[in-house]
């Protein structure tokens, strides 16, 4: 009730300084805020994620890996970061998984994307040897057409050349 | 294909004409007189004037530009506004003749002397031409033109070109006939004649490039297939942009474009009517990614990449279906392919030599010969629709390059660097380049450019586009 009453006394001052601007889209707005605000503090205070999450897929384990100017070799950090995949898959098997394989700017629009097929590649066949069932994944390369840093050094090429495992949460037989 | 624009689909937003897709490329005008498809655009071809000077002509040196010198000076010339011969058709009159102004000013052969320098102006189209008065200011070429309108929403426009030095007609003149809205196709067509009169080369500004319109941020850029005309206008889209699409590339006759598009989620092959803008998956292999399509010469086949797993290689495969055939089987990346015009042969860029190199093969596939041989990497290639030459992208110390080698990889010559350029298509007379070039940064962005197969006439041509592709010329 304390957080109600807090969004609604908000709500209340900032409706009084916006009266020409759409009361309703304030109430709404901050309404939804000040009861978000309570919910949100519950994770924030429990800490760790659930390891069983995808949540913890992506961000404890590492959704992706990098790779070195034209090469679809995995490094040995890429190799830990996919054994830990792995596991993952290996213990969460009612998930899929898409891995898109992706390049830097520096390269013609074909050519990055059959790199890209490669590096997606590397991390499928990785997987497999560590036991995850080819049949829980795809593979799509997106070339050089979704860079995630943009601009035009190798401090953001580096982190454009990545395969990147997207955990689906359609569960396969 | 229906030629009945009332069948279309709002979106479809026709085209101001559909001429290949009726037949009946040129006609004479009496014979279409009363012809039931009347919105249609003619482009109708009548003798305005007995051909009496083509042998008097002979006895003078002809008023020319020899497109393979090194050293040509551009060429001046004069495109007063044509005479309006109906009220309503001034507009027409002026507009006209700016658009055939800029297109032979545009390619950098041509210079036009501006309308402030004349000494007299054209008033009748069919009076005798002050030629004194064009030589004062230097004018060696004179386009001079007339329009009227005529009912159902057409004009009629005619030219004619002169040698002023040698106060000579050049050729016949020649009449169009189309409705309105096609206006910009015929003043298109009348400085194609101007410029094939003088060079004795096939022109190239009645024509339409395919290309990809880009929007929105580096990281989340939105892509569109758009078509517009050489020059920029008549922009429509074909695509929506909720799918990325990439590489479109036209049929030979123009009638189709095929692409690449992620409407699935993965990489597959579209082939898209130009008319109709309805399109259907062409190949659709369970598991795979598929791209870098472009069509054979006869229209019939297609030659494109196939992913399987890590590896990439060609493939072709019938427009109309069917088990697509392999035409490489290495472990390494093939990609890119291009016919050669008489569809004998394919060009294609492959890493099996440890990079991106240039290969020649047969057009069922076999031994390829690798053609180029320079320092650095070598992509995208193209082969020329006259058959002489292969343009491509180079990349070579961290700088981009697009360039044309002869087809046994000899003459290699660089015609443009910048940062990032890339993907060539070639003017239909095989005399102009049209590619990407994108800048870097945060704010970096792709705009079509053209330059000449000589190095020279670098110019811009739409802003947020990229992958162009070259139609034919347009009948």
């Amino acid at each position: 009730m304390k957080t109600l009453s807090t969004a609604m006394l908000l709500t209340a001052s900032l409706g009084l300084s916006a009266c020409s601007g759409g009361l309703f889209n304030q109430n709404d707005r901050l309404g939804t805020g000040g009861a978000g605000t309570g919910i949100d503090n519950t994770p924030v205070t429990t800490g760790a994620l659930a390891p069983n999450s995808v949540a913890y897929f992506n961000q404890t384990i590492g959704d992706r890996v990098l790779f070195a100017v034209d090469t679809s070799t995995l490094t040995d950090v890429g190799r830990a970061t996919l054994a830990q995949q792995a596991s993952w898959l290996n213990t969460n098997t009612s998930f899929t998984a898409i891995i898109e394989g992706h390049a830097d700017e520096q390269g013609t629009r074909e050519y990055n994307l059959a790199l890209g097929a490669r590096r997606a590649a590397a991390v499928r066949d990785y997987l497999v040897s560590q036991g995850v069932a080819d049949g829980r994944m795809r593979t799509v390369t997106f070339g050089k057409e979704r860079p995630i840093e943009v601009c035009s050094t190798e401090a953001c090429y580096s982190k454009n050349r990545r395969a990147v495992t997207v955990i689906g949460a359609g569960a396969t037989s | 294909m229906s030629c009945d624009f009332a069948n279309m689909t709002p979106t479809s937003r026709k085209l101001p004409n559909e001429i290949d897709a009726c037949g009946g490329a040129l006609q004479f005008w009496d014979a279409v007189k009363g012809y039931p498809y009347m919105k249609r655009f003619f482009v109708v071809l009548t003798l305005v004037m007995a051909s009496v000077w083509a042998s008097v002509a002979a006895a003078q040196e002809p008023l020319r530009i020899e497109l393979d010198n090194p050293n040509i000076e551009p060429l001046p010339f004069a495109a007063p506004n044509f005479v309006a011969e109906t009220a309503g058709a001034d507009q027409f009159a002026a507009d006209l003749a700016r658009v055939v102004a800029a297109d032979l000013s545009n390619s950098g052969l041509f210079r036009e002397i501006p309308k402030e320098a004349f000494i007299s102006n054209i008033t009748s189209f069919d009076s005798p031409v002050q030629f004194a008065d064009w030589k004062a200011i230097n004018a060696q070429a004179l386009v001079t033109g007339s329009v009227s309108t005529a009912g159902d929403n057409q004009i009629v426009v005619k030219f004619r070109l002169f040698d002023v030095f040698s106060e000579q007609q050049l050729g016949e003149g020649l009449q169009f006939v189309g409705s309105t809205d096609g206006w910009r196709r015929m003043a298109h067509k009348v400085a194609d004649a101007v410029y094939s009169r003088i060079t004795g080369e096939g022109g190239y500004f009645d024509s339409r490039v395919v290309y990809v319109s880009e929007s929105g941020p580096k990281n989340a850029r939105a892509k569109r297939i758009a078509i517009m005309d050489y020059d920029g206008e008549n922009n429509q889209f074909l695509t929506t942009d909720q799918s990325i699409v990439l590489a479109p590339r036209f049929s030979p006759n123009g009638n189709r474009v095929i692409y690449t598009s992620y409407e699935t989620g993965f990489p597959k092959i579209y082939v898209l009517d130009v008319g109709t803008v309805s399109r259907q998956v062409l190949q659709d292999q369970p598991g795979t990614m598929s791209f870098a399509p472009r069509f054979a010469p006869d229209g019939q086949s297609v030659v494109y990449s196939l992913t399987t797993g890590s590896n990439t290689d060609l493939y072709k495969m019938s427009i109309a279906g069917g088990a697509p055939a392999q035409l490489t089987s290495d472990p390494t990346i093939e990609t890119a392919p291009s016919f050669s015009p008489d569809g004998s042969r394919i060009v294609f860029e492959s890493d099996r030599s440890g990079t991106q190199q240039l290969y020649v093969m047969g057009a069922n596939g076999g031994e390829a010969t690798r053609i180029s041989f320079g320092q650095g990497r070598y992509g995208t290639p193209v082969w020329s629709p006259r058959g002489d030459l292969i343009a491509f992208t180079k990349q070579n110390r961290g700088r981009f390059h697009i360039g044309v080698m002869n087809t046994d990889g000899s003459g290699e010559r660089l015609l443009t660097a910048s940062f990032l350029d890339e993907g060539p298509t070639w003017s239909p007379n095989g005399r102009v380049i049209m590619f990407t070039r994108e800048t870097s940064g945060e704010g970096g962005s792709s705009t079509l450019h053209s330059v000449d197969i000589s190095g020279r006439n670098l110019r811009a041509v739409r802003q947020g586009g990229s992958d162009p592709s070259w139609s034919p010329l347009l009948k």
